[in-house]
């Protein structure tokens, strides 16, 4: 399974209704004669936080994961199947608790070194290791605790056998990037179809094409059509589209919905495309850490149930879809989105916006509102600050809601924008911060791939991260949940276990869910092969096969 | 004075009377979302329309006008200030007082302030007030650009102090403060308010660029920079043109600070002129 993860400006996230996605999907036509060579243009949106590909955790990086680096199996995000990558067959055995792979023969990384059952488990250790809060490790350590066990039957063969059955097994292992346990150059020898020329900090990525990438095209020669691919480290979005309209960018991962229409007019042909609901989720959660360098009486608000409530209750979520979506986006209804028609928990509804209800709930906790001030038990100003990335415009509206939303129940908040490495900085590493306003990448259907995310003990859960015991009963509970459905091959019970979980969260608000975005992208009518896709990367998931067309000469 | 000159200085006076009036000519509070009408076109509830969220654009921009307006001239001053303290100093001291100025001169010609900007916004504490938060930003910008006008100013002053009228004043026993006082500074009022004006529009500019970037001014305090923003697609100029207020307001602004600044020069060129005779 694949895991959750931040992203920068508007979130881009996984998608689906199971089996409607597809039929959202109009991108550029498939065919015609591959072109060989060029340059794939398109932007990042931060600086990538680690160049560990087992530590990305951010959408910079993980593009960047995704484009060097290869997995044992991959998830075709058309059909949302798991197909063969570095392993080119397995077997599932002991209903779910053993998986043989067979690994692909006369693969080699990009230095030539031997790809072999060696740096499988060499990697699966490293991934697993508690100290490195990998986040795939995270989820592999919730279905296997340490009772993984990892055989070698040759070079070419690689058993891994649970303690218990394990319900998607495959999915623990589609985003573990496989690294060299052998190569001189470490994480730098890669698998993928790419591998790293130049990254000029603040600028741009430079990747160049892995002569001894293992898929063969037409004729056998060898992917990716591409020589090269240039990532724009670009913060605005507003030249980002700018600078597709120009053709210097050839896709666009996630464009804002107002300029959908306008592009598709000003360009003369169809070239962003509405995907359909994803599965982003753009929330607010509170910093609950314990030891965070805050004041201990707003941990005491943000420890309250009842103070987390009444913000939820606080929020016109319908205007944010309104106002800053105009319509293409969802209220969320909690940690899943409403297209996960099987995972989502039947009957979960938004939050309702009653201010008086938030008002109540906050009198209830000792809060006093004082000419249009709230104030606690204490006497102390009920105020607080949010901080969220800038470069964009949706967050920053999306804030200014909030704001406004919020004086009306006489809590006063301060928007700090920060560049995404700043905050990253501050939510990940020191956590000095208040609350927070970002979107999660979930990239599976199933909800195991969030385990990262709402297990207690976790590097990405998000308000209380690393927890060593869970800080509360329903953090516990929670954690049992999770394990014990990620352990199950039963999906009844694997279902009720994760209709719980979202019950509780939706119960403790630990983090508010505003919204699900649509997936809305914008693709060059030069670039081919795309197969536009709700799962995330929307995109260029399928980058080794993709190639550009020379540009139609004006009469 | 001439036509153009007492327009300039009637657009600059009307610009302030309407940004310092602007609690009573705004239409509505700046903040003051009226979500069932977002990107209204003027009419007369709203006489440039409204924004995304439903606020005003009219009192935003009368409101982000004060800030932009109060705050530049005010880091303008102080990075005159800086910079007359550095130029006087390193031109009159010499030596290696002299080399050293300028070498911090240089040092800070060359920082790239939109980083450091950067890195200040993201190591201040965060519950500051939009306010304090844009202070702070002016602070800055005004403590990093001295560095141009201090060599200016140097220039002027050692060009002042090798002058026929000064060595005269020292064989004539004039030193110390009175020479100071006396001599040097009316010499220098040129170049030093010449310096002032040019950096006022500079730090607007340096806050538009930072609104671009969305780091400058928080939510929900309008200023010029966050303004600006809207002008960042310019397609939907066509189709929406009065979102160019801001941008015209600021451009008429800066023409005529710069007229406002050329004519202040020749007046005090023309004064030393008359006092020479």
């Amino acid at each position: 399974m694949r895991f959750a993860r931040f992203v920068f400006g508007v979130a881009i996230v996984m998608v689906a209704a199971w089996g409607a996605a597809a039929a959202h999907v109009t991108a550029p036509a498939v065919g015609g004669e591959p072109v060989w060579g060029g340059e794939l243009r398109f932007a990042i949106h931060s600086e990538p936080k680690s160049w560990d590909p087992l530590l990305a955790a951010e959408d910079a990086s993980g593009a960047i994961r995704l484009l060097t680096h290869g997995a044992l199996v991959g998830m075709n995000r058309r059909t949302q199947k798991y197909e063969p990558q570095l392993a080119e067959s397995w077997k599932i055995l002991e209903n779910g608790r053993k998986i043989v792979f067979q690994l692909r023969a006369g693969v080699t990384f990009s230095d030539g070194t031997p790809f072999t059952s060696r740096d499988v488990i060499a990697t699966l250790k490293r991934a697993m290791n508690p100290s490195l809060h990998a986040p795939m490790g995270d989820s592999l350590i919730a279905a296997a605790g340490s009772g993984l066990v990892m055989e070698m039957p040759g070079v070419d063969r690689v058993s891994l056998t649970f303690p218990a059955p394990v319900a998607n097994p495959l999915g623990l292992l589609e985003s573990v990037p496989m690294l060299s346990s052998q190569s001189p150059l470490k994480d730098k020898a890669v698998l993928g179809p790419f591998e790293v020329a130049e990254y000029k900090a603040g600028a741009y990525v430079q990747l160049k094409r892995n002569p001894r990438y293992w898929r063969l095209g037409p004729g056998g020669r060898r992917l990716p059509y591409f020589d090269s691919v240039h990532l724009d480290i670009q913060t605005n979005r507003d030249i980002e589209l700018q600078r597709f309209r120009k053709g210097e960018f050839h896709l666009i991962e996630a464009i804002d919905s107002e300029s959908m229409a306008r592009i598709n007019a000003e360009m003369g042909s169809q070239v962003a495309f509405d995907l359909g609901p994803a599965f982003e989720n753009e929330m607010l959660w509170f910093n609950m850490k314990p030891d965070a360098p805050i004041a201990d009486y707003k941990k005491a608000w943000f420890q309250s149930r009842n103070f987390r409530r009444a913000i939820a209750e606080s929020i016109h979520l319908d205007d944010i879809v309104r106002l800053v979506y105009q319509g293409r986006a969802t209220a969320a209804a909690g940690i899943l989105s409403r297209a996960n028609q099987f995972w989502l928990k039947q009957g979960l509804e938004s939050h309702p916006f009653d201010v008086g209800l938030a008002k109540k709930r906050l009198t209830q906790d000792g809060f006093q509102n004082r000419d249009g001030t709230l104030t606690d038990r204490g006497g102390h100003v009920v105020e607080f600050s949010l901080v969220t990335s800038s470069g964009g415009k949706t967050r920053t509206r999306i804030a200014a809601i909030l704001q406004d939303d919020l004086a009306k129940i006489g809590i006063k908040l301060n928007i700090v924008p920060l560049d995404f490495p700043s905050l990253l900085e501050r939510i990940g590493r020191t956590a000095n911060y208040e609350t927070a306003l970002l979107g999660l990448v979930g990239e599976d259907i199933d909800p195991n791939g969030d385990s990262n995310v709402w297990l207690s003990h976790a590097a990405q859960h998000m308000w209380n991260p690393n927890q060593k015991q869970p800080a509360t009963a329903w953090e516990a509970e929670i954690d049992k949940l999770i394990a014990a459905q990620a352990g199950s091959a039963d999906q009844k019970k694997r279902k009720a276990a994760f209709d719980r979980v979202q019950q509780i969260i939706w119960e403790e608000v630990p983090v508010i869910h505003l919204v699900n975005r649509n997936a809305v992208v914008a693709v060059s009518p030069r670039l081919r092969n795309v197969q536009a896709a709700v799962m995330n990367p929307h995109l260029f998931w399928n980058v080794d096969s993709m190639y550009l067309v020379p540009a139609e000469k004006k009469p | 004075m001439s036509v153009v000159r007492v327009i300039c200085w009637l657009l600059l006076g009307l610009t302030v009377c309407a940004a310092v009036g602007a609690n009573w000519i705004a239409p509505a509070p700046y903040e003051k979302q009226f979500r069932d009408f977002p990107n209204a076109r003027p009419n007369g509830q709203f006489p440039l329309g409204t924004d995304e969220l439903g606020r005003d654009r009219l009192s935003r921009l009368l409101y982000g006008t004060r800030l932009s307006l109060l705050l530049a001239p005010a880091a303008a001053l102080l990075a005159t200030l800086i910079a007359a303290l550095a130029g006087i100093s390193a031109g009159m001291i010499g030596g290696r007082v002299e080399q050293l100025i300028l070498s911090a001169v240089d040092l800070v010609a060359s920082l790239p302030w939109l980083f450091l900007l950067i890195a200040v916004r993201a190591v201040l504490p965060l519950n500051v007030s939009a306010y304090t938060s844009v202070a702070v930003t002016f602070l800055l910008l005004g403590a990093l650009g001295w560095a141009g006008a201090a060599r200016v100013i140097r220039s002027a002053v050692v060009a002042v102090r090798e002058s026929g009228f000064l060595v005269q004043a020292r064989s004539m026993g004039v030193s110390g403060w009175r020479l100071f006082a006396v001599q040097l500074l009316p010499n220098l009022r040129g170049p030093v308010v010449a310096q002032f004006w040019l950096l006022i529009p500079l730090f607007i500019l340096a806050e538009a660029n930072l609104g671009v970037l969305g780091l400058g001014v928080s939510e929900p305090l309008p200023s010029w920079g966050n303004l600006l923003l809207d002008l960042v697609n310019h397609r939907e100029i066509a189709e929406a043109p009065w979102r160019l207020a801001p941008a015209a307001l600021l451009v008429t602004v800066l023409l005529s600070l710069q007229v406002v600044q050329n004519s202040g020069g020749k007046l005090v060129r023309n004064r030393k002129a008359v006092a020479e005779v």
